[in-house]
């Protein structure tokens, strides 16, 4: 079935219901387990307390963005307009903030959306090529409507026996080894 | 189910300290009675729809081979959109005297057009980013229909102000509008605003795609997932990045989800601001006033949301999705077109009173002019379109008859490309001077081209339904009650608590 090489990665426990998957992750999270994640459809409501998830580091990255976007606009107009071929069009000033603030606006939210995005494939490990726990035919309902819980056997805390009890006693309706 | 038991703290999951082995003596059951039958609202998904229910029909949807009805309707607007670039190309190799616009009204039905297709785009990021600030859940079945439109039309609008230039490829290569080290060793010139114009359409034009592609990815990865052959298999993995719906990673894109709906909101009030700046920054009476930039963002708003429901509406007796996109969606979008359109039909008077008021002979004689001069059967269509026929939705049978509404949100676009077309020929068409008067009348490349950005815009739509889930499936499943932990049917047991 699988290559002759073939190793555990961990166990994969399939929940039915929103409120159980819930409730596993406490489980799991309280067990004190670290190389672990929760697969679900959608996002949950609660999900990140209840594994204990810090708040996203996403916005530093939007910040970072922004902040390069409205200076460079700035810096880009000085230069275009007054620094490098000054022409006085209509009477006005070679360079003010006032009317290079339209377009340093645009840009502060054009990179600060690239530094979101950017920095939540990051944070995400995106694209991702390869996935052992695609290989489990029920992980397809994980983006259908089933609730899954991977534990990986890298974790300090993993036993066959005693995560898979864990696991089972938390109400899985399955649990199956993943192997890579 | 008389009434609803919650218990203090319940909602929020337990401190670390709590563990799952010694459970804490149960907290006193505080009874809240149910909100009395008027003020509960109807649920989002109808007839209780499971959550496969609502993966199949929507994915269901590119997966099955097309109805009958797509295959026409695809060839008919393929066709359009060939004799719009047709046009184009005619357009490029003889001149823009193909058109009728000449001194004195040398921006017409290409201006028109434009700020048309921009501002039916708003509706799209109105939906997806403003509707998702402010916690309005029955967005989620109309937003990443919306956001398409939205890019679709943001496609069709770039097409106009770029072929009016004439020698097009002075406005596309770099160096000419977008900045570029070039040959003439010269700047693009930045204390105008028709180049930050380009800024920000471009700026709104790829955020908005990236927000529209971000949504995408838990939706492609359930297709990835039903995929029966290898080749959609391999396509919608690409395109899914591997997205496997961990929630490590729900966190983070949560967290950008936000962040753009966020960045999007100011956004698209720049971007028809900066449209309206076009005109209002000019001396052109008629053009010349401060209150362009909120007026023209609520008849973008207006405009949008009449096109999300001429497509919708369709859409959802089509594909069967009255489940999803559900009547009292439809009847909150009838009052949003009531309440922009209302905004729409005071900046009108304003405008009127504004230049009495003004004092300035000029302004004053625009605005006669616009009402009672040669244009008056433009005028007055679009008050007839944009100021009477949205306060029809004050009636319940309006806003909750389907035909009706379609009828309605076509009423709308007629007058807001009226409202484009009044602004800009009526302003222009007599100068200064009457030896300087004219009168603008389209060619029929004019027409046609315009009818061909149609054919654009439908083709790329109907491509869109054909290949990409039309309803984001993921945020359609997490407003059903099951989705919610805390909910009986999400899987809640009173003793939990």
């Amino acid at each position: 079935m699988s290559a002759p090489e073939s190793q555990p990665v961990g166990l994969l426990a399939q929940f039915e219901t929103a409120a159980d998957i819930l409730h596993a992750a406490v489980a799991v999270r309280d067990a004190g387990y670290k190389k672990w994640d929760v697969f679900t459809p959608f996002p949950i409501h609660g999900m990140d307390d209840a594994m204990g998830l810090k708040q996203s580091k996403v916005g530093y990255f939007t910040f970072c963005g922004g902040f390069t976007g409205f200076f460079f606009g700035m810096w880009m107009i000085w230069f275009m307009n007054k620094h490098d071929y000054p022409l006085v069009v209509g009477g006005k000033p070679l360079f003010t903030p006032l009317f290079a603030f339209p377009v340093s606006y645009e840009l502060t939210i054009l990179l600060s959306a690239f530094g979101t995005i950017g920095g939540m494939l990051l944070l995400n490990g995106l694209p991702r090529l390869y996935n052992p726990l695609f290989k489990m035919p029920r992980f397809k309902k994980a983006s259908d409507d089933k609730f899954f819980v991977f534990i990986a056997n890298s974790d300090p805390r993993f036993s066959d026996e005693k995560t898979r009890e864990l696991l089972q006693h938390a109400g899985a309706s399955s649990v199956e080894v993943v192997e890579d | 189910m008389s009434s609803a038991a919650i218990t203090a703290g319940g909602a929020q999951p337990a401190k670390r300290s709590r563990s799952h082995a010694d459970p804490q003596p149960a907290p006193p059951k505080l009874v809240v009675a149910n909100p009395p039958k008027e003020l509960e609202r109807e649920p989002l998904v109808l007839n209780g729809r499971s959550h496969a229910w609502i993966t199949d029909a929507i994915a269901g949807i590119c997966e099955r081979p097309m109805p009958k009805w797509w295959w026409p309707a695809f060839i008919l607007s393929f066709g359009g959109m060939g004799m719009m670039f047709t046009l184009v190309a005619y357009l490029i190799s003889t001149g823009v005297g193909v058109w009728g616009l000449n001194q004195p009204a040398d921006w017409a039905w290409d201006i028109t057009n434009f700020v048309f297709w921009i501002g039916i785009g708003h509706a799209g990021t109105l939906i997806s980013a403003v509707l998702f600030l402010l916690r309005q859940k029955w967005r989620t079945s109309i937003n990443r229909a919306a956001e398409a439109m939205t890019l679709f039309a943001v496609a069709c609008a770039g097409i106009f102000p770029v072929v009016h230039t004439g020698r097009v490829w002075f406005a596309l290569l770099p160096g000419y509008l977008i900045p570029f080290p070039n040959a003439n060793y010269i700047w693009p010139q930045f204390r105008s605003p028709l180049l930050w114009d380009v800024f920000a359409v471009s700026t709104y034009g790829t955020v908005s795609l990236l927000f529209w592609y971000v949504g995408l990815i838990p939706d492609l990865a359930t297709l990835r997932d039903r995929a029966k052959n290898s080749i959609r298999g391999a396509l919608y993995g690409l395109f899914s990045l591997g997205w496997s719906g961990s929630n490590r990673g729900w966190s983070n894109y949560e967290k950008a989800y936000l962040i753009l709906a966020g960045l999007s909101t100011p956004l698209v009030l720049s971007v028809h601001s900066i449209v309206s700046f076009d005109f209002a920054v000019s001396q052109v009476p008629g053009w010349h006033t401060t209150i362009f930039p909120p007026y023209f963002v609520a008849g973008a708003i207006f405009s949008g949301f009449g096109m999300v429901l001429t497509l919708m509406i369709p859409l959802r007796s089509l594909f069967h999705l009255e489940d999803i996109i559900t009547t009292r969606h439809v009847e909150l979008m009838c009052k949003v077109i009531l309440a922009t359109g209302s905004m729409v039909g005071y900046a009108y008077g304003m405008e009127f009173f504004i230049a009495w008021y003004g004092g300035s002979p000029y302004e004053l004689y625009a605005f006669k002019n616009r009402a009672f001069g040669p244009y008056w059967w433009a005028y007055w269509s679009m008050i007839t379109c944009n100021v009477i026929s949205p306060h029809l939705f004050w009636f319940k049978w309006c806003r909750t008859t389907m035909w009706f509404v379609w009828c309605v949100s076509i009423v709308v676009n007629i007058g807001m490309w009226f409202e484009r077309f009044v602004i800009i020929v009526t302003s222009l068409h007599r100068d200064y001077l009457p030896s300087s008067w004219g009168y603008f009348t389209p060619t029929w490349v004019d027409v046609f081209t315009f009818v061909g950005s149609f054919g654009l815009f439908m083709t790329l739509f109907l491509l869109f339904i054909r290949f990409l889930p039309a309803i984001a499936i993921s945020e359609v499943k997490a407003v059903t009650p099951q989705a919610d932990p805390h909910h009986p049917l999400g899987g809640a047991k009173d003793h939990h608590h």
